[in-house]
């Protein structure tokens, strides 16, 4: 890897004939002109990097030579905050580290608890609600990083399409929880409450009208020439780069790695619905360029979005009338002991470890966060490409910043 | 020679780079008319210099309004909204007046540690280009600034030296993404002119010309038959593969997506523009829009038939030919026509992701380049098979 530190004293290359070999492997040469790298900052601002990330380039023309993410710019001590208030009270600040997906960082926190509690028994119908969020979360998630890529490749009119959809599925939230974006809806034992009359058929009616306009979103965006000669061949993660780098998620499916924890791991309900063939695992194949490019990554996510559906559909036929939230008290003291569960986010997979001692307040509450383990991989995938290249790479770990630095 | 006197000799005799032709533009024909004699001659040209500047500045202006409110509805019916909706009443007609106001209000903000001279002298000199590329507009067959026999290519050269005025802006920023925006549109114009002007050659060689009022008129006939529909994508076949050559190189040209680099507000915040702000800000994007209109101009009358449409030639044959009706249908076609093109590059806009730096230049130079000498190479047999046919 490059390092970075030494270019902060601005350096002036040898004017003799030197030769330096790039990060991609070209070798370059020197001669009587005296060149230097330009060192640019790309972000805290920057409408690229999906919030306040800050990307040291160092480029040679539009050639990115060196690259360096730089983190901790929205950084409010979740884990921190975790050890100082009560079990319940920490759920909304689970919210907020994913704020795209925040029906499932409540889901993961959930059950890293639940499973410190054995003798709590979750409602069968308050699991196929946690289901039929999570899995509508997951569908508003991948929309939104559809929308966010476009505009990064450069084209508009998908995001306005993508967000009228999301819309809806807001809409529903709004409904059965009250909240638009941070819902602290599914907590410890169950979901706060019953889906109102009529939820469940609107949901019905979404999944009906998604399929249509799904089709839509495919055609708009990735089957589209243009977008297809942006992405293809660029930011290749092979299979064992992937391995190395502890990628999950649509970043490691994307490289043809078969792994997802709903099927792999299961938690909740998923392993019913995956032996009941409701759904497959979209994986990257290289169709266009190189198997775990770009491309692949995002045909990955838009595909995810389908098999969401077809979950959300199952959980709609089996889901029966009954309480929605076990027996909870209060004021939750969690038996003493240790957990970790991951579970499949959008972005891949969320960890959550707690650690009890059997009060009212965790001891540790430590979170494996998908955006920050995956951001790791650009430092190594932007050297070499060009500057538009890095953008699109930036754009296709799909990143939120929210949740790299917590 | 005097350059009052070159001045004068310019308007009076109207020979920009060609032969002199009898009569003036139609601003020093009304003036004459009005002209007392005590008016020493000076005064008069000054002040036929002043209206023809005045009134090109006012059409720009009102251009880039008309364009800007454009853009936001397609923009906005293209994404599921409405756009502007509450300006002014009837479909936010007065946003882009409200805006500008607004942006003539806001702070006139110069960064520390750019280069002020160069930084004030951007926008004038995108402005200058543009206003000076229209001047060579006809309005209509009678009413026009200058008659140049070499039309096409003032238009060209002027409009091309607008590309001074955004390196020299991205350079005065003192910003590194600025820098990278003014390289961009310096790489991209130089790769693109050249099909630009080469795939122009084609009508060029059907109509005969390089003046805009004679290829306009050029293309009233079809087959003999006076029915202005004689337009140049009709009469020879690799026009129309010319004018796709020309309507993306104009694309590129212009700065529109797909080839908004030296923009492209993902990749460099927004490029050249990053550090302007206010009513200097506004200026390149009346440039933009100014540019996209005369691209549109350009292509209209040398592929699309000009002023002529089957109601000019319905208007000449009833005999209406000069009268300000007839000037005016003329005009209205020209502008109807060109925003068709402005329509057309709005919906490309946003449609189309941006393509990366080395695909512009491959397909600048690999493929449109080759592909333009081609359709003048093709053209050229066809039109001379013509002659020997139809003689």
């Amino acid at each position: 890897m490059t390092d970075l530190k030494q270019q902060h004293t601005p350096s002036i290359q040898p004017s003799s004939e030197e030769e330096r070999i790039l990060p991609s492997g070209e070798r370059e040469f020197f001669f009587d002109v005296s060149t230097s790298d330009l060192e640019i900052n790309m972000g805290p601002q920057h409408p690229a990097t999906h919030g306040v990330m800050r990307v040291l380039l160092r480029t040679d023309g539009e050639l990115v030579t060196g690259a360096q993410p730089h983190l901790g710019y929205l950084h409010r001590c979740a884990e921190k905050i975790g050890e100082n208030v009560e079990w319940l009270q920490y759920l909304p600040y689970t919210d907020r580290y994913d704020y795209l997906s925040a029906m499932n960082n409540n889901l993961g926190y959930s059950l890293a608890v639940e499973s410190l509690m054995p003798e709590l028994e979750i409602p069968r119908r308050a699991t196929l609600i946690r289901t039929i969020c999570a899995e509508l979360n997951r569908i508003a998630s991948a929309l939104i990083a559809y929308g966010t890529y476009g505009l990064d490749i450069g084209a508009f009119t998908p995001f306005f399409y993508a967000f009228r959809e999301r819309e809806w599925i807001q809409a529903l939230f709004e409904k059965i929880c009250g909240a638009r974006l941070t819902y602290s809806f599914i907590r410890i034992g169950g979901v706060f409450n019953d889906a109102p009359p009529g939820w469940l058929k609107e949901v019905g009616m979404f999944c009906d009208v998604f399929e249509e306009k799904w089709r839509e979103y495919y055609d708009l965006l990735v089957e589209n020439h243009l977008f297809v000669m942006r992405t293809k061949d660029i930011g290749i993660i092979s299979e064992e780069m992937a391995y190395d780098f502890g990628l999950t998620g649509p970043m490691l499916r994307g490289s043809g790695v078969d792994f997802d924890l709903r099927r792999d791991m299961p938690y909740m309900d998923y392993k019913e619905i995956w032996d009941a063939g409701v759904y497959q695992i979209p994986l990257g194949r290289g169709e266009k360029g190189t198997t775990g490019d770009c491309w692949d990554r995002f045909y990955v996510r838009v595909q995810e979005m389908m098999e969401s559906i077809k979950i959300v559909r199952y959980c709609l036929e089996v889901i029966e009338a009954g309480p929605v939230i076990g027996d909870v008290p209060k004021v939750i003291k969690v038996p003493p002991g240790e957990g970790y569960v991951g579970i499949e986010n959008p972005r891949g997979e969320l960890g959550h470890y707690v650690h009890s001692d059997g009060g009212k307040i965790a001891v540790r509450c430590r979170v494996r966060a998908p955006s920050f383990v995956n951001l790791a991989v650009l430092e190594d995938l932007m050297p070499g490409t060009l500057l538009a290249d890095s953008v699109a790479i930036i754009g296709s770990t799909d990143i939120v910043v929210g949740e790299t630095d917590r | 020679m005097s350059f009052l006197a070159l001045v004068q000799d310019t308007i009076t005799k109207d020979n920009v780079m060609g032969t002199p032709h009898d009569g003036g533009n139609f601003v020093t024909e009304l003036l004459a008319k009005i002209r007392p004699e005590w008016l020493p001659e000076w005064m008069f040209i000054l002040t036929a210099v002043g209206i023809a500047v005045g009134f090109i500045v006012a059409m720009v202006s009102v251009i880039a309004m008309w364009s800007v409110w454009m853009e936001r509805k397609v923009s906005g019916h293209i994404q599921c909204r409405y756009g502007p909706m509450y300006a002014g009443g009837w479909h936010g007609w007065a946003q882009t007046l409200a805006d500008g106001v607004k942006l003539l209000l806001k702070e006139d903000m110069i960064p520390k540690g750019a280069d002020r001279a160069l930084f004030w002298l951007a926008p004038a000199i995108v402005l200058a280009g543009i206003f000076g590329a229209l001047a060579a507009m006809p309005l209509s067959y009678d009413w026009y600034f200058a008659r140049m026999d070499l039309g096409v290519f003032t238009i060209l050269a002027l409009g091309s030296t607008t590309t001074i005025g955004v390196v020299m802006a991205g350079w005065a920023s003192n910003s590194k993404w600025s820098l990278y925006g003014a390289m961009r549109e310096a790489a991209q114009v130089v790769a693109y002119e050249i099909p630009l002007g080469v795939s122009l050659l084609c009508p060029l060689m059907t109509l005969g010309t390089f003046s805009l009022l004679d290829a306009s008129r050029e293309q009233a006939t079809l087959f003999g038959w006076d029915c202005g529909m004689g337009w140049a994508v009709f009469t020879n076949p690799f026009n129309m593969a010319a004018f796709v050559i020309f309507w993306i190189a104009a694309l590129a040209e212009t700065k529109r997506a797909p080839f908004d680099l030296p923009e492209a507000e993902s990749e460099l915040v927004a490029g050249f523009l990053t550090e302007y702000s206010g009513i200097r800000w506004s200026f390149f994007f009346m440039e933009e829009y100014a540019a996209m209109f005369l691209m549109s101009v350009v292509g209209a009358v040398f592929f699309f038939g000009g002023f002529e449409t089957p109601l000019t030639a319905l208007m000449r044959a009833a005999d209406l030919e000069g009268g300000v009706l007839y000037n005016l249908v003329c005009f209205g076609t020209l502008v109807l026509k060109a925003f068709a093109g402005v329509f057309l590059m709005m919906w490309l806009r946003w449609t189309l992701p941006r393509v990366r730096i080395d695909q512009v230049m491959t397909m600048g130079y690999k493929y449109l380049t080759p592909l333009a000498l081609l359709c003048v190479l093709l053209t050229a047999v066809w039109e001379y098979v013509r002659y020997l046919v139809v003689g």
